[in-house]
């Protein structure tokens, strides 16, 4: 091995060596091209990111190196804090999309005519973009022309200003957002009740097992990996809920909607954002809570893996 | 070399009204190679202002290839950044005041007061002031436009109101619509700066002029006792429920049915909200216009006027044709041309240029160059600090919803300021 470090000063020698390590570099090389891009693009702002976090910077000028000054701001700052109360609501209501996802998914698996087209019109909402959805839901919230008040004001109710409210706002979004999702994770049940096995189902209903039994102690279980799935996904998908909050509300009324994502895009990147340090600081923050996420998944998997 | 160019360009500027092509030799002064426009000149009416002038000015010079970019003018103010430091073009759009002072500060904008020379600085007076920062200037303006009250004549009429002189007439006139079931003013603060245009109005008014540009340039404490007294003005009209509910759902134009329906009156904007109010159905006869009236009689009336401007960046590859190109831009005759009212619809800077006979360019004519004595600031989030602006009409808003927050509003922005003037 010592030859290893000049494997070109004697060709003959160096061709052994090549030949005794194939089958271990091999897979390497492969591999090369990807990890040199993921660390460039991945693992080094990541870095960068925890290193301008440190430093007062407009994007402009000369960055100042001011230590831990930004995270001590941020532990002060109000805004921050409804941001992250903001993302724990995410985070939490976002996971309805799983149940919803399931009955929906449980209720159009059966054959009739039209099925698929009922299949297909159920998927729609994920089809479209998120703009279009959070522009939808915006003219459906309209609190004077819109078809949520006009409904409300037949039962004598309202109007409620949904967006415009700092009490509503979040959950008005959210619920955008979780009409899209639904469809999402109705799709990965769908394929993963495809695969649930029929002699089970069978054995199940000759112990007399039907209705909620069932669903619990013998469909689910076979669904443990679409739940798996739609698990990560959701929680992604509401770390990352940006776009409906910058196309329904912008942030507002007075910021009551952020979260920490669109906290951070509005202190660093925005029109009247210049703070490239305070930004990194939040990105940093967010990073560390999705850090948790991603290894308990991480974990989770490995823990599987092993069982197996 | 700027007498060199001034004549032979004001005589072109001349041809270029009258005549097709046919004055390419007449000037010494040869300008060649390729001049990079960005522009955010991006709605169709300026996008075509924009185009025109391009081609006039390639007329003038048929050896210069001018090179013109147009961005979406939201996404422009974003994308500045990057390419002022990263692909500088010759000539870029911006804004005057406060806004240009990050890319001054950089160093990105070229310092171009040799172009101000004495004929110039008399012919832009009234926005001099806002290009220039530490005696130095940075760019031109093209266009600038009036705010102030657009209200529907024909409600006003119908309960026998006059436009109001002051404060107490102003409020009656409130009142009164109020007590027929109209709102008084029509807002939609969703993208917060239509709030920024009420305080800088109440603020003018209030505590005048020089208060307010020391307040936004930090000087002044925002738990001021003036300051206060501003907030207490406009909390007379919140707590009348002047303004329509639900405007933080809005955005400005969302907020322009209720005076097109009849269910606002008025509405304090910039003249940019008359178009769409034409084309939603009003006519000239059932809109009008006046000027914020006065609230502290010992204060002079000052207005709002946003500078749309050009600019040279420093990494300008052929600063020449651009310092021409910016000459042409102020040009009288460019500016009544380009700001008509069949083109950007707008008020020219230059003092010489000719206003449209549109009736409401000729009264924002009038309050800009005769009735705003104490002065002319740009808006609120152009003369204050963006990161400023931007948590003061955020508080703004909460103020207009709930005033009861005030303090702790005021106490938020002055912990800001301190941070951001340092």
């Amino acid at each position: 091995m010592t030859q290893a470090t000049l494997p070109d000063t004697h060709p003959g020698r160096g061709r052994s060596w090549w030949r005794r390590n194939q089958i271990g570099i091999t897979p390497w090389l492969f591999l090369a091209p990807g990890i040199a891009f993921f660390a460039l693009y991945v693992i080094f702002p990541i870095f960068q990111s925890f290193d301008v976090s440190l430093h007062a910077w407009d994007g402009l000028g000369e960055p100042r190196y001011i230590g831990m000054e930004n995270y001590a701001e941020l532990a002060e700052d109000p805004a921050f804090y409804t941001s992250l109360r903001n993302n724990v609501i995410w985070l939490l209501l976002y996971l309805l999309a799983i149940p919803a996802g399931l009955f929906i998914a449980l209720f159009l698996n059966q054959t009739v005519t039209g099925i698929r087209l009922y299949k297909s019109l159920f998927f729609f909402p994920f089809v479209i973009s998120q703009v279009v959805v959070g522009l939808v839901f915006t003219w459906f919230y309209d609190p004077t022309f819109g078809l949520l008040n006009i409904v409300l004001g037949w039962v004598g109710l309202g109007p409620v200003n949904v967006l415009g409210d700092p009490a509503y706002v979040t959950y008005g979004i959210i619920a955008a957002g979780l009409w899209p999702q639904t469809a999402y994770c109705m799709i990965l049940y769908l394929t993963g009740l495809n695969a649930v096995n029929p002699e089970q189902i069978e054995a199940g209903r000759l112990d007399g097992a039907k209705g909620w039994r069932m669903l619990w102690h013998v469909v689910l279980p076979q669904l443990r990996p679409a739940t798996f799935i739609a698990f990560v996904v959701t929680i992604i998908g509401a770390l990352r809920s940006f776009d409906l909050i910058s196309i329904m509300t912008n942030g507002g009324p007075f910021g009551e909607s952020r979260v920490l994502s669109f906290y951070m895009f509005e202190v660093a990147l925005s029109e009247y954002g210049f703070r490239m340090g305070y930004g990194a600081a939040i990105a940093v923050v967010l990073f560390v809570i999705m850090l948790l996420f991603i290894a308990y998944f991480l974990w989770s998997m490995y823990r599987e893996e092993r069982d197996r | 070399m700027l007498n060199r160019l001034t004549a032979p360009l004001a005589a072109l500027s001349l041809l270029a009204l009258s005549a097709g092509g046919a004055f390419a030799g007449s000037h010494e002064m040869k300008l060649e190679g390729d001049l990079k426009i960005f522009s955010d000149m991006s709605n169709p009416a300026p996008r075509a202002v924009m185009e025109g002038m391009v081609e006039r000015f390639e007329q003038m010079h048929p050896d210069l290839d001018v090179e013109l970019t147009v961005i979406d003018r939201e996404a422009y103010k974003t994308q500045i950044r990057n390419f002022l430091s990263a692909n500088p073009p010759d000539v870029a759009n911006w804004y005057a005041g406060n806004r240009m002072a990050p890319y001054v500060d950089a160093g990105l904008f070229m310092d171009v007061s040799d172009l101000w020379d004495d004929e110039m600085s008399a012919q832009l007076a009234s926005t001099k002031g806002a290009m220039t920062m530490d005696g130095k200037q940075y760019g031109v303006p093209y266009t600038y436009y009036q705010w102030g009250v657009y209200y529907r004549k024909d409600l006003y009429d119908q309960y026998g109101l006059d436009e109001p002189q002051d404060w107490e007439s102003f409020k009656a006139n409130c009142q009164t619509l109020l007590d027929n079931g109209v709102k008084c003013f029509t807002i939609g603060t969703k993208f917060l700066w239509t709030a920024g245009g009420w305080f800088d109005y109440l603020n003018l008014r209030t505590n005048g002029f020089d208060y307010h540009m020391k307040l936004t340039a930090g000087e002044v404490a925002w738990t001021d006792e003036g300051v206060r007294q501003t907030f207490a003005n406009w909390r007379e009209l919140i707590d009348m429920g002047a303004f329509i509910d639900n405007h933080t759902a809005y955005s400005w134009q969302e907020a322009l049915p209720f005076m097109v329906n009849g269910e606002a009156a008025a509405y304090l904007m910039g003249n940019f909200a008359v178009a769409p109010l034409r084309e939603a159905g009003l006519t000239d006869e059932q809109l009008d216009y006046y000027q914020f009236p006065a609230i502290n009689p010992d204060v002079e009336l000052a207005e709002d006027a946003p500078t749309d401007t050009f600019h040279i960046p420093s990494g300008a590859q052929n600063p020449e044709a651009a310092k021409a190109f910016l000459k042409f831009v102020t040009s009288a005759e460019n500016q009544t041309m380009i700001n008509a009212g069949d083109a950007l619809g707008q008020l020219p800077v230059n003092a010489e240029s000719s206003v449209d006979e549109d009736k409401f360019l000729k009264e924002g004519f009038t309050t800009l160059s005769e009735n705003s004595p104490g002065g002319v600031a740009q808006f609120f989030d152009r003369d204050a600090p963006a990161e400023m602006a931007k948590v003061a009409m955020e508080g703004f808003q909460e103020f207009m919803v709930r005033p009861d927050n005030l303090d702790q509003i005021l106490q938020r922005l002055q912990k800001a300021a301190e941070r951001i003037y340092e």
